[in-house]
C-alpha cells in the first residue's frame, strides 16, 4: 500500500517543510533489481586491530565488481563518496582497540551516500580469549545498533559475526548486506555457523534448479516470497487454504508454478507437500513457512479457541511439517527451511500473547532444528518482520498505523518484497553458512530492539 | 494408417463452486466462469503458456455472442493462445460428452492431451426478442430506402417488445423437465420418502467430502464462494419432508424443491492426456476413461420417460465391455431429480421392463446403494447443466484413485431431449 507521507517528504515542498519542522524524513530505499550492480558506488574497507578478513573482503568486493577505496581512514576525504563502509573488527583484543573502530568509522560514515551500507565484521563474544576481548566484541553490538539509529537517508548498519573457520562462507552474506536486498534490514546481527556458503554461479538466478514451497502464498508477504523465489530461478509451489484458492491460482499463474490448496494444520500436510513437489517437479529443496494468523485479545479475555488456532497454525503445523520433511528421503540434499517469525515474538505486543508465543516458538524451533538440517548440509532460519505494508496492516486504524510505520530507524513500513528478499537469500546457497539464526526485517524497529 | 488405440488418462479436474441462480454469480457470464475455471486448472497443473491438444466445452444456455465460447475462454486464459478449441452441446450430457470426445482423440493418438469442460448460467441466461419482433426488425434491416424503413418501423406493435425468456421445457411437449420427471416417478411408483432420503444423503455426503478435504484439489473458489451454495450440511429428513410438491399433480405428487435440483450457475473442467504425456509432465493419472455410450428415447410418442435414456445406454455399454451392472466399485448417477435416480435403478431391476423395453434376457439387477454417489451429487451440489459432467468425471476419477488400482466406476447422466450419456472409468 502507498505511504503518502514518505512520498510527500520526498517531494519539493515536502522536503522543505519536513526539514524546517524537524519532521521524520523517510527515504525512498534502494531496493534490489536484477542486473543492478551490487553497489551504486565504491566501498571503503578498514580494520580495527589486526583483523583476519581484510584481504578476503577486498577480494570478494572486487569479484563482485565493486571499486574498493584505500584502507586508511585518512584518504576518504578525496574521491567519490562511498556507497558502503566495511570494517574488519576481528582483530579486537580489548576495549582499547575500539578507538580504532571509531577512528575509521567516523570520517567514513560521514561521507556515506544515500541508501549507504555500514557493515561491521566481528567475532562472537562467546569464543573470546579473555573478558577484555569478550567486552570489546560485545561492544560492537551496541555500537552498530547506535550507528544504525544515527544514519539517515535510507542507510543501514549491520553486524556480521564470523567465527573462526566460517570465513569461507563470508561472500554471500556480505553481498546480501551491501545489496538492495537488505533494504529494510537495519541494526541487525547475523552469526555465521558454517563454511558451506557459496555465491551463485548465475547471479541473476541464484535459485536456478531448485524447487521451493511457500505456504500462505495467496496474498501479502507469501505472494511476494513466491514472486521473489521465482525471479531468483526457483520453481515454486504455492500453498494456501482452499478458501483462498482463487487468489492462490493467480499467484501460481503469475510465477508459472503450481497451486496446492491445503490447510497446513492438517495432519498429512507435510506429506502432501512432499508428494506434490516430487511428483510434479521432481524434487523439493526449499520450504518457506509463511502462513500465519493473528487472533488478538488481551490475555485475560482470550478464549481457548483463539489461543489454539494461533498456536496450531503458526507453530504446531510448522513443527509437524518439519518432522515429515526431515523423515523424508526427498529432503536430503542441502535442504533449506525458512520460517516467518515476527518482532512481536521478540519484543512482545499488547493483545498478542498467543501470537507472540507462537512466533517465539518459531525461533526456538529454528535454533533446535538447525543441527538436524545441518546433517544433510542444509539450513533452517527464521525471518522476523516488523511493520510490513500488507492487507493485514492496511486494516489498522489510521493513527495507529501512522505511528507504527514511523517507529523504526528508517521511519517507514517495510514492503513485502523486503521480507521476501531476506527469505530468498536465506533459501540460497549464498547463505549456506547461516543456520539457526533469526534475521529481523524491521528497519530497526525501536520497540524491543 | 494402422489404428491402434489407448485409454485416455484423467489427470485431474477443476471447478468453481456452484452458485444458486441469481445469486453470487449473477453478473458472471459463461465466458467469465469458464475462463476462471480453466485458469484454476492451469494453476493446479502448471499449464501456464502450455498448448494442450484441444479444449472442448460447451454451455446449454448460450448467448448468440458465445458462438465461439470455448475458444474465446481459452484466449482469455493462461493457456497458450495456440490451443485449439471447439464448442459442443448435448444438453445436460454436454460435459461428459466433451470428455468422451477428448478421450477418443487421445485414444486415437490425434492429440496427446486435452481439456473437457462445461459451463452454464441461469442468471445471465440469454433472452431473445420474441418471434414477431424479430421478423419486424429483420424487415427494417432489409428495407432499402428510408421510407421503406420508416414504414417497417411503424409496423412494430407494443406486444412485440415482450422478450422470450428461455424455459426449461421440452419444445415438443411443452412440459418442463420436472413435469416429465414427475410422470416417470408416478409410472415407476417412486415414493416421496425414498426421494427425500436420497436428497438428504446427497447433502450429507457432499458436506462430509468437503470436510475431509476431498475437494481441496478439485474446486477453486470464485467470487467469494468456496463451497457449493446449494449445499445444506444440516439437511434432515424432517426438514425436507415439510416441503410442498412442485412437480406432478394432486395427492400423488412427490417431487419437491428438496428432492429436485435447483437452477444453478457454475463451470467445470477436466484435464485428460495419454499416459506418456502425463508422465512426461510429472502429472498424476487418477483413472482412465474406458468406454462410453449414448442413447436416446422417444419420449414424445414412444411412451418412454424423458430422462430414461441412460437406462438404455448402460446395457449396451456393459455388453460391449463384457461386464455386469454389479462389476463396479462406484456408481455416479446424476441426480437431476431424486426420482430420476430411483426410477433408473428400479428399471434395471425390473425383469419385464428389461425384457420388453430393453430387449434383455435378464434384468441388470440391483446397484449396491452404498456405492452410489458416495460424495453427493447434483441434488446437493447443484446442476449447472453443462458443468455437471466435468464435476462427476473428476470426482469419480479421484475416488477411484483413492480406492487403489483396478477399481471401476460407472457414470450415468440423463439429458434433455430424451438423451443419455454413460461412461466407464477405471483406476
Ligand atoms: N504484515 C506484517 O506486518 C507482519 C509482521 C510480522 C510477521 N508477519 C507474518 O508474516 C506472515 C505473512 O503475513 P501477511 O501479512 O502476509 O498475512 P496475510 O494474512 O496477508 O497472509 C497470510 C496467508 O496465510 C494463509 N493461511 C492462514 N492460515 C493458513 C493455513 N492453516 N494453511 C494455509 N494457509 C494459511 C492465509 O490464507 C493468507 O493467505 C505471517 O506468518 C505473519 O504472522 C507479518
Amino acid at each position: 500500500m502507498s505511504d503518502w507521507y514518505r512520498d510527500f517528504a520526498n517531494s519539493g515542498v515536502g522536503t522543505t517543510i519536513t526539514r524546517q519542522l524537524g519532521l521524520p524524513r523517510p527515504a525512498v530505499l534502494r531496493r534490489y533489481e536484477p542486473g543492478q550492480p551490487l553497489l551504486p558506488g565504491p566501498a571503503v574497507v578498514g580494520s580495527a586491530g589486526a583483523g583476519r578478513l581484510g584481504n578476503r573482503l577486498t577480494a570478494l568486493l572486487r569479484d563482485a565488481g565493486v571499486a574498493v577505496q584505500s584502507l586508511g581512514a585518512a584518504d576518504v576525504e578525496d574521491g567519490e563518496r562511498p556507497a558502503a563502509v566495511l570494517l574488519d573488527a576481528t582483530g579486537l583484543t580489548g576495549p582499547g582497540d575500539l578507538a580504532g573502530v571509531h577512528a575509521f568509522l567516523a570520517p567514513a560514515v560521514k561521507r556515506l551516500r544515500r541508501s549507504g551500507r555500514v557493515l561491521v565484521l566481528g567475532d562472537p563474544p562467546t569464543g573470546a580469549e579473555s573478558p577484555a576481548q569478550a567486552a570489546a566484541r560485545q561492544a560492537l553490538d551496541g555500537l552498530v545498533r547506535s550507528v544504525a539509529k544515527e544514519l539517515r537517508d535510507g542507510s543501514t548498519a549491520n553486524l556480521l559475526l564470523v567465527p573462526a573457520r566460517t570465513e569461507e562462507s563470508l561472500a554471500g552474506p556480505v553481498r546480501f548486506f551491501l545489496s538492495g536486498r537488505s533494504a529494510y534490514v537495519d541494526g541487525q546481527q547475523v552469526t555465521l555457523s558454517g563454511a558451506a556458503g557459496d555465491v551463485a554461479q548465475d547471479e541473476l538466478r541464484p535459485l536456478a534448479g531448485t524447487v521451493a514451497v511457500v505456504t500462505g502464498a495467496a496474498r501479502g508477504i507469501g505472494a511476494a516470497i513466491a514472486r521473489t523465489l521465482h525471479r531468483d530461478g526457483a520453481v515454486v509451489v504455492v500453498v494456501d487454504l482452499p478458501s483462498a484458492g482463487d487468489h492462490l491460482a493467480e499467484v501460481a499463474n503469475g510465477v508459472r508454478g503450481t497451486a496446492l490448496q491445503l490447510d497446513i494444520s492438517r495432519e498429512d500436510a507435510g506429506q502432501r507437500i512432499i508428494d506434490h513437489a516430487v511428483q510434479r517437479h521432481g524434487r523439493l529443496d526449499i520450504v518457506v513457512h509463511n502462513a500465519g494468523i493473528t487472533r488478538d485479545k488481551l490475555l485475560v479475555n482470550m478464549d481457548p479457541a483463539r489461543w489454539e488456532s494461533v498456536i496450531g497454525v503458526n507453530i504446531a503445523a510448522q513443527l509437524r511439517i518439519n518432522e515429515t520433511l526431515l523423515a523424508s528421503e526427498h529432503f536430503r540434499t542441502t535442504p533449506r527451511i525458512v520460517s516467518v517469525a515476527s518482532t512481536s515474538g521478540i519484543a512482545g505486543n499488547r493483545g498478542q500473547t498467543n501470537y507472540a508465543a507462537s512466533k517465539g516458538g518459531v525461533m526456538g524451533m529454528v535454533r533446535a532444528t538447525a543441527p538436524l538440517l545441518g546433517a544433510h548440509g542444509g539450513s533452517i532460519n527464521a525471518v522476523a518482520p516488523g511493520f510490513i505494508e500488507t492487507e493485514m496492516t492496511a486494516r489498522m486504524p489510521f493513527a495507529t498505523r501512522e505511528v507504527a510505520r514511523r517507529l523504526n530507524s528508517l521511519q517507514q513500513g517495510g514492503q513485502p518484497t523486503d521480507v521476501a528478499e531476506a527469505i530468498a537469500f536465506l533459501a540460497s546457497d549464498a547463505a549456506g553458512g547461516i543456520s539457526g539464526e533469526v534475521l529481523r526485517v524491521c528497519g530497526q524497529n525501536l520497540v524491543g530492539a | 494408417m494402422a489404428v491402434q488405440t489407448r485409454r485416455a488418462a484423467i489427470v485431474g479436474g477443476n471447478r468453481i463452486p456452484f452458485a444458486r441462480s441469481n445469486s453470487r454469480y449473477a453478473r458472471a457470464s459463461n465466458q467469465d466462469m469458464l475462463t476462471a475455471t480453466l485458469d484454476g486448472l492451469v494453476a493446479r497443473f502448471g499449464l501456464q503458456g502450455a498448448q494442450v491438444g484441444e479444449v472442448v466445452a460447451g454451455a446449454v444456455l448460450k448467448h448468440a455472442r458465445d458462438f465461439n465460447l470455448t475458444r474465446e475462454s481459452v484466449l482469455g486464459s493462461r493457456l497458450s493462445a495456440s490451443t485449439p478449441a471447439y464448442d459442443v452441446q448435448q444438453a445436460c450430457g454436454t460435459g461428459l460428452e466433451a470428455a468422451v470426445l477428448v478421450a477418443n482423440k487421445i485414444a486415437l493418438g490425434q492429440v496427446e492431451s486435452g481439456i473437457a469442460g462445461g459451463v452454464d448460467t441461469t442468471s445471465d441466461a440469454p433472452m431473445a426478442i420474441n418471434e414477431d419482433m424479430r421478423r419486424a426488425l429483420l424487415a427494417v434491416n432489409s428495407a432499402k430506402t428510408v421510407q421503406q424503413r420508416l414504414k417497417a418501423l411503424a409496423g412494430i406493435r407494443p406486444g412485440q417488445f415482450l422478450p422470450e425468456v428461455p424455459r426449461n421445457s421440452e419444445p415438443r411437449t411443452g412440459l418442463s423437465m420436472g413435469e416429465h420427471a414427475a410422470i416417470t416417478a408416478a409410472e415407476w411408483e417412486i415414493g416421496r420418502a425414498e426421494q427425500d432420503e436420497l436428497a438428504v444423503a446427497s447433502h450429507r455426503n457432499l458436506a462430509a467430502a468437503y470436510d475431509r478435504g476431498f475437494f481441496d484439489d478439485l474446486v477453486t473458489p470464485y467470487l467469494g464462494l468456496s463451497r457449493d451454495e446449494n449445499l445444506r450440511p444440516d439437511s434432515s429428513l424432517e426438514k425436507v419432508a415439510t416441503l410442498k410438491p412442485v412437480f406432478g399433480k394432486g395427492d400423488g405428487a412427490t417431487m419437491t424443491a428438496g428432492n429436485s435440483t435447483p437452477l444453478t450457475d457454475g463451470a467445470s473442467a477436466v484435464l485428460l492426456g495419454s499416459d506418456e504425456w502425463a508422465a512426461s509432465k510429472g502429472l498424476p493419472v487418477l483413472a482412465h476413461l474406458v468406454d462410453a455410450q449414448t442413447a436416446a428415447v422417444d419420449y414424445v410418442h414412444g411412451g418412454e420417460g424423458l430422462l430414461m435414456a441412460p437406462v438404455h445406454a448402460v446395457p449396451v455399454l456393459l455388453a460391449r465391455n463384457g461386464l455386469t451392472l454389479q462389476d463396479f466399485d462406484l456408481y455416479e448417477v446424476h441426480e437431476a431429480f431424486a426420482s430420476t435416480v430411483l426410477a433408473t435403478l428400479k428399471a434395471w431391476e425390473d425383469a419385464a421392463y428389461c425384457k420388453d423395453t430393453l430387449g434383455l434376457d435378464a434384468p441388470l439387477g440391483p446397484v449396491d446403494r452404498s456405492k452410489l454417489n458416495v460424495n453427493g451429487s447434483s441434488l446437493a451440489a447443484g446442476h449447472p447443466f453443462a458443468a455437471t459432467g466435468g464435476r462427476i468425471v473428476a470426482t469419480l476419477a479421484k475416488l477411484l484413485h483413492e480406492a487403489g488400482p483396478g477399481k471401476r466406476g460407472l457414470i450415468s447422466i440423463c439429458a434433455a431431449g430424451g438423451q443419455g450419456v454413460v461412461a466407464i472409468l477405471e483406476s
